[in-house]
């Protein structure tokens, strides 16, 4: 702030000065306080707006406390014996059950989507635009507003294979791949399109098969948008409450969002310690993944992916 | 799936359009190109294929097994259509699409069709399986020790896998079986007492079953049919070490399709609902499930207390979602507006900050605001409101202002985010030439740059209407819907959308569930998705030039 004002100063020094500068600068300064410095005042409002529950949460975790009543007074006391008590409770069986399936929905998420945007990227077949529109149609149905079919589906298919059925991971994940085509392959069909053709067709002279080309050219040159979709399943997968839940029924399988719901819906009070200081440690991985790339992210939005 | 692997291959042989020759040159070469291909590449192909079809293969055994076959006929061209396509040249974009086409046909469309299907059965509790299971339960639900018979030395037996099964000694025989295997004789001769060794069979130690109380419940519910017909009873057991026949105070007559009552004498009829029935018209409490037509989509419009509860809860499903693209749009675009200037220093660190809301897990935000907005205890009254007891989540209309206080603090850093991106690619000689006509700020904002802005996100603000119309997370997390509206069925709360009324029918988390009604609800919501789809596709088909 004060370095603009210095600016300000200084270009009314060099600008002139036959007339007294004092007037000027006083002009300037109002007009710069009118125009830009009120910014500031309402970028702190806005930040208070936005981060005073993130504050308030981290307080909350750190106080000893641990009741919700107890932790209205920001910072009132410090100490780590929630986070301690977290490993009392089955969190760090649900942090790692939510990073392995965030994890193997992500990569399958990304394999599945590239693989589908470079058939539509690159060959031309007949019933390619009606599959693109069947898909970008399909996607908008939420698979969530089926899960008593999924219920129904999985209990029949655990008496067959009791590994795919109720109360398995792979057949979460499976559920979350089921949306991986839809979601994915018109962000990265768009990035797909923008590597030129004539390196697929130099590598082909040279004897590349389309596999090759695939794997070893393509993929490398658009790791941006697989980061970018590789997060944002990630999220997703992080995020699912319904299907987690419908899923998984014993508590050693649960995720985070299903665990930590537990929590708090019921014994709101009691567990309030216990809870802020997991949600502080379940954001971490999420927040520094998110800023670090938003960047990218603000692209992927922008191309229409909504959080839900 | 068919009709693309036809065309693909004419497009292999035609010469067509140019785009083939892309594909690969004379056949000659690609021949000897095959020959170069069989290198690391292909061996780790048909590693994978060859995971797949034993996968496959075991999973087709066991569906035959339990005779489940529907599983069979899916897994069975699932297995067929992946063979074909990974190891013929043919249908070459395929190799690509079908993992996705997979997962995307079984756990997606297919249960969409399923859902289809639910909705015209009475799935529900009470409901539940087969005429023939609801038989078996019946008959299990009216079982009595029978006066005066024997009782036989027992022992407890497992099998590989924890299957569970009684081992009893009829008179120097010894029969053995398990709650799905009627009993059968194995050929050991047996001394008195209970049987000690059965051939294939792990006797339970009775010090384990003494100390594990899991075993010992599992011990007491099990039930042993004595043969292949139900009315011959089932072996049950008090103390683990003795068995007794029990029978069924009910008995089914598989000629007439009828349960009658030895002791009061009443006979049960099924009737086209699914429920057996007696002529003074009580009924058995389980049933099974059949069409009922449009008895469910009926139910919802003319069911009094429960269509008034629903539409309640579809009113408030617009608002929500209308609101909840409104309210953060207009809050996202005012401070995307006021910190497009490059005037304002850091605005990359402010930006960060901003988007703090977004970065949080959602779920965890509305756990957080569900404590925040406590009435006794929460953070809100407390120090914005002077410690009033303001009963936020107890109040429908402060409970759907708090629901959308909370998504738009979830959702307005999106919306800066996008406006930012839209007004940095607005054309700036538009609005230099209104600079030059004169135009005030006000003029320029309403009908330069709004127009312009809309254009661009109005495809987003559609699917994030369609996003706000399912969102689950929010207000399930948030409140469970609640507060209740007094009367309902099923639970149904003031902020519930219709896809959270549709959880709590289908009775997930706990009470009665209604499949079929909850199936039929979404099958309405499927409809007002699909319009909105078809909007969204009118929309953006013109931007799209694929």
């Amino acid at each position: 702030m004060t370095e603009t004002r210095a600016a300000t100063v200084r270009e009314t020094a060099g600008a002139g000065g036959s007339r007294p500068p004092h007037d000027r600068t006083s002009a300037r300064r109002r007009r710069w306080w009118l125009e830009v410095g009120w910014k500031y005042f309402f970028a702190a409002g806005i930040i208070f707006y936005a981060a005073f529950p993130l504050v308030y949460i981290l307080s909350a975790s750190l106080n000893p406390r641990g009741s919700l009543a107890a932790s209205n007074a920001i910072f009132s006391a410090v100490s780590v014996e929630n986070y301690l008590a977290l490993g009392d409770t089955y969190f760090w069986a649900w942090y790692g059950n939510t990073l392995l399936i965030g994890s193997i929905a992500a990569v399958g998420a990304v394999i599945i989507g590239a693989a589908g945007a470079y058939a539509f990227s690159r060959f031309r077949f007949s019933g390619r635009r009606a599959s693109l529109s069947g898909l970008l149609i399909i996607q908008m149905f939420p698979q969530t507003l089926a899960f008593v079919a999924i219920l129904l589906m999985l209990l029949a298919i655990g008496e067959v294979i009791p590994a795919l059925g109720i109360n398995s991971k792979i057949a979460l994940i499976a559920l979350y791949l089921a949306g991986a085509l839809g979601a994915n392959t018109f962000l990265m069909y768009g990035f797909f399109n923008t590597v030129p053709i004539e390196i697929d067709e130099s590598a082909k002279i040279d004897g590349a098969t389309h596999a090759q080309i695939f794997w070893r050219l393509i993929m490398p040159l658009v790791t941006p948008i697989l980061a970018v979709v590789a997060l944002l399943a990630f999220i997703a997968a992080f995020g699912d409450y319904v299907l987690a839940k419908i899923v998984l029924v014993s508590e050693e399988n649960w995720t985070l969002a299903v665990g930590m719901y537990q929590w708090v819906s019921d014994q709101l009070t009691s567990r309030w310690g216990l809870f802020t200081a997991g949600a502080v440690l379940a954001a971490i991985p999420v927040l520094v993944l998110f800023l670090s790339l938003q960047r990218y992210i603000v692209g992927g939005l922008t191309a229409g992916a909504v959080k839900g | 799936m068919s009709v693309q692997h036809d065309e693909a291959q004419d497009l292999e042989t035609t010469s067509g359009p140019p785009s083939t020759s892309r594909r690969g040159g004379p056949s000659a070469e690609s021949h000897s190109r095959g020959w170069r291909g069989l290198g690391w590449g292909f061996l780790v192909k048909l590693a994978i294929m060859a995971v797949i079809n034993a996968l496959g293969l075991l999973a087709l055994i066991s569906a035959f097994r339990v005779e489940s076959w529907w599983i069979f006929g899916i897994t069975l061209a699932l297995l067929v259509i992946a063979d074909i396509v990974y190891f013929t040249k043919k249908a070459l974009p395929l190799k690509y699409l079908l993992p996705g086409l997979a997962f995307l046909f079984v756990f997606q469309i297919f249960v969409f069709g399923y859902t289809a299907y639910i909705a015209f059965t009475n799935y529900g509790t009470g409901h539940a399986g087969s005429m023939e299971q609801a038989v078996d339960a019946a008959l299990i639900q009216g079982e009595r020790r029978v006066e005066g018979s024997p009782t036989y030395p027992l022992s407890i037996v497992e099998r590989l896998g924890g299957e569970l099964g009684f081992a009893i000694n009829d008179g120097g025989e010894v029969l053995v079986g398990t709650e799905n295997e009627p009993l059968s004789s194995v050929d050991v001769p047996a001394a008195s007492g209970a049987p000690s060794d059965v051939p294939g069979w792990t006797v339970v130690d009775r010090g384990r079953l003494l100390s594990d109380q899991e075993l010992q419940a599992a011990v007491v519910d099990l039930r042993v049919p004595v043969s292949e017909d139900p009315n011959d009873g089932a072996i049950r057991t008090r103390d683990g070490s003795s068995g007794a026949v029990y029978t069924s105070t009910l008995v089914w007559d598989e000629e007439a399709q009828t349960i009658t009552d030895t002791v009061s004498g009443t006979v049960y009829a099924p009737n086209d609902r699914g429920s057996f029935v007696a002529e003074d018209g009580s009924s058995l409490p389980t049933g099974w499930y059949v069409n009922v037509g449009f008895d469910n989509f009926l139910a919802i419009f003319t069911d009094p207390a429960l269509a008034e509860a629903l539409l309640i809860v579809t009113i408030w499903t617009f608002a929500f979602a209308l609101l909840s693209v409104v309210l953060p749009f207009a809050l996202g675009l005012l401070f995307a507006l006021v910190f497009n200037d490059p005037r304002i220093r850091a605005r990359k660190f402010l930006r960060v900050l901003f988007i703090l809301p977004y970065a949080f897990p959602a779920f965890l935000s509305a756990l957080l605001f569900r404590g925040m907005f406590n009435a006794e205890f929460g953070v809100i009254n407390d120090l914005f409101f002077f410690g009033a007891d303001i009963n936020w989540l107890g109040d429908p209309w402060l409970a759907r202002g708090a629901v959308l206080f909370v998504n738009v603090w979830l959702s307005f850093p999106y919306w800066f985010l996008v406006c930012t991106g839209a007004l940095q690619s607005l054309p700036s000689d538009t609005l230099e030439a209104a600079d030059i006509d004169g135009a005030g700020k006000f003029r320029r904002f309403r009908s330069i740059i709004l127009p312009l802005l809309l254009v661009s996100t109005a495809p987003l603000a559609i699917a994030s209407f369609a996003v706000g119309f399912n969102n689950f997370t929010v207000i399930y997390i948030f409140n469970d819907g609640g507060p209740v509206i007094p009367g309902a069925p099923y639970r149904l709360g003031s902020t519930d959308l219709l896809i959270t009324a549709i959880f709590d029918i289908a009775g997930i988390s706990g009470g009665v569930a209604n499949y079929g009604l909850a199936s039929a609800l979404s099958i309405l919501v499927f409809i007002v998705i699909g319009l909105i789809a078809a909007i969204v596709f009118r929309q953006t088909r013109r931007l799209e030039n694929f």
